[in-house]
């Protein structure tokens, strides 16, 4: 069996297969707005790969994460701003 | 802060098979060898999560000494001979003797009505996703665009419980055709794809026109030979081929050819110790980037006569690259696919009606801030080149956000 971790996104638990990235945590919790374009539009990951900077979140208080390259901890506190 | 200095003889950019390949041959030379990549494991966007076709590679860099330096980003120069790269926790400066440029490519997005709504992703980028943790047992999804990596990435999917509803390739069956033939040194490959994609429609000559939602994606529209019609979709996995990231190249002096970095037969770009290899110097795959890193990394160490050895090699793949290219270039018809009110630049939500009253990228950017938000042109660069055929001037540093203190390293800062 893999190892998983579970974090909170937009405070809602999600379990993950340790080393997913956070915008596929984010997607799994059902959430597909991560955040608001400049006019309000709703965005999310594009890429995938950590160009676009659309699948920006908040985590662990720190703002402007690109979920897509950051990897899934124990007990992270991920916001979206969709 | 925690900030680290790396010396090496030849630096390697990029984790790819571009860039493993170099940094296993320079190794073989006993030349002291580091990796940076800005992905938190090695194996570039092909290889994300270390399937198995990547485990020989892994294997040689394992096997010999090379110190990999993951989720680091290089943003700039800091000096001659020194890149600078922003880490999780600090900056860390890279010095060398020589530098090997194999920063891979990104898909080309063009932007239609719809494009900017959640779940309409990237081909790769839906599948980058996937292979790190998304699941989409179920899941209904339209692939879209151009390319052979279409193909790829419906299997993925397939391959992990999704359900495949049409695969639309904008290239002409005509066209198609060419390539098939082409493939052939490639049967075995194409073969397991056909078996992996049985009974998932595959339209050529039909493309994506709009994407439908609110807040969203619920459905797509799509075009083929004149009829219209709309298919109700979970994702939409849409991209248009590659484009090469040439960025770094560019900060660093090195011409730019065609959209692409230009080498000479060593893989030497036009400034002397810095080399490419890999999609970086034209998009070509997979076989093609190693040999190119090969190449580039026997290069680096000297070995000339080696890196001869493999010219063949890489001719035989260069033909195959131009035939891919000529194969999936891109039909007229999906510069009309924008309207007005269409996004183009997704950063700063600059639409196609601002852009058409300019007449240059740099008139565009002054006026309208278009790419000059956080992705710095890298989405809408490739669109802009292709609706309207201006291509962004010049690249200043950092080539990506970074934070404050990180700047504040970089010469002249």
């Amino acid at each position: 069996m893999p190892e998983t971790v579970t974090l909170v996104v937009d405070g809602v638990s999600v379990e993950m297969p340790a080393g997913s990235m956070v915008a596929a945590a984010i997607l799994k919790t059902g959430v597909h707005a991560f955040r608001r374009s400049v006019s309000g539009e709703p965005r999310g990951p594009l890429c995938g790969m950590g160009i676009c900077f659309e699948c920006r979140v908040t985590i662990d208080g720190e703002q402007h994460c690109r979920s897509c390259q950051t990897v899934c901890r124990s007990g992270m506190d991920v916001r979206t701003d969709g | 802060m925690g900030d680290a200095h790396h010396v090496c003889d030849v630096l390697v950019v990029g984790a790819g098979p571009a860039g493993l390949a170099a940094a296993w041959r320079a190794a073989q030379s006993r030349l002291r060898v580091t990796v940076v990549d800005d992905n938190p494991a090695a194996g570039g966007q092909i290889w994300r999560g270390g399937p198995p076709e990547a485990q020989v590679w892994l294997e040689r860099i394992r096997g010999v000494d090379v110190e990999v330096v993951s989720g680091a980003r290089v943003f700039g120069q800091r000096a001659p001979r020194m890149l600078v790269a922003e880490t999780a926790t600090g900056v860390c400066e890279l010095n060398y003797a020589s530098v090997v440029l194999a920063t891979g490519a990104r898909e080309r997005f063009l932007p239609f009505p719809g494009w900017t709504l959640p779940n309409v992703m990237g081909a790769g980028g839906l599948q980058a996703l996937v292979k790190t943790g998304l699941p989409i047992e179920g899941k209904r999804i339209v692939v879209a665009g151009s390319g052979p990596l279409l193909l790829a990435v419906a299997a993925y999917l397939r391959g992990h419980g999704a359900d495949v509803l049409l695969i639309a390739e904008q290239a002409s069956s005509v066209q198609l055709a060419r390539f098939a033939v082409g493939l052939f040194s490639k049967r075995s490959q194409a073969f397991d794809l056909k078996r992996q994609l049985r009974n998932v429609p595959y339209r050529s000559g039909c493309w994506i026109v709009a994407a439908h939602g609110s807040e969203k994606l619920e459905a797509v529209t799509l075009v083929r030979g004149g009829k219209r019609w709309q298919v109700a979709c979970d994702y939409l996995a849409c991209g248009f081929h590659l484009v090469p990231n040439v960025e770094l190249a560019e900060l660093l002096g090195c011409e730019i050819e065609r959209g692409s970095v230009r080498v000479d037969e060593f893989q030497q770009t036009t400034v002397s110790n810095v080399y490419s290899a890999g999609e970086t110097t034209g998009i070509g795959g997979l076989e093609l980037s190693l040999v190119e890193g090969e190449i580039a990394g026997l290069a680096a160490a000297g070995k000339h006569e080696a890196a001869r050895e493999l010219f063949r090699v890489r001719a035989k793949q260069r033909k195959f690259a131009e035939l891919l290219n000529r194969t999936f270039a891109l039909r007229v018809e999906l510069k009309q696919l924008v309207t007005p009110e269409t996004i183009v630049c997704r950063c700063e939500d600059v639409t196609f009606a601002r852009l058409r009253a300019h007449d240059s990228w740099r008139g565009a950017k002054l006026q309208t801030r278009c790419g000059m938000g956080p992705c710095q042109g890298r989405v809408c660069g490739g669109a802009v080149e292709f609706l309207f055929g201006w291509r962004a001037e010049s690249v200043r540093p950092p080539v990506l956000p970074v934070r404050v203190d990180s700047l504040n390293i970089i010469e002249g800062n």
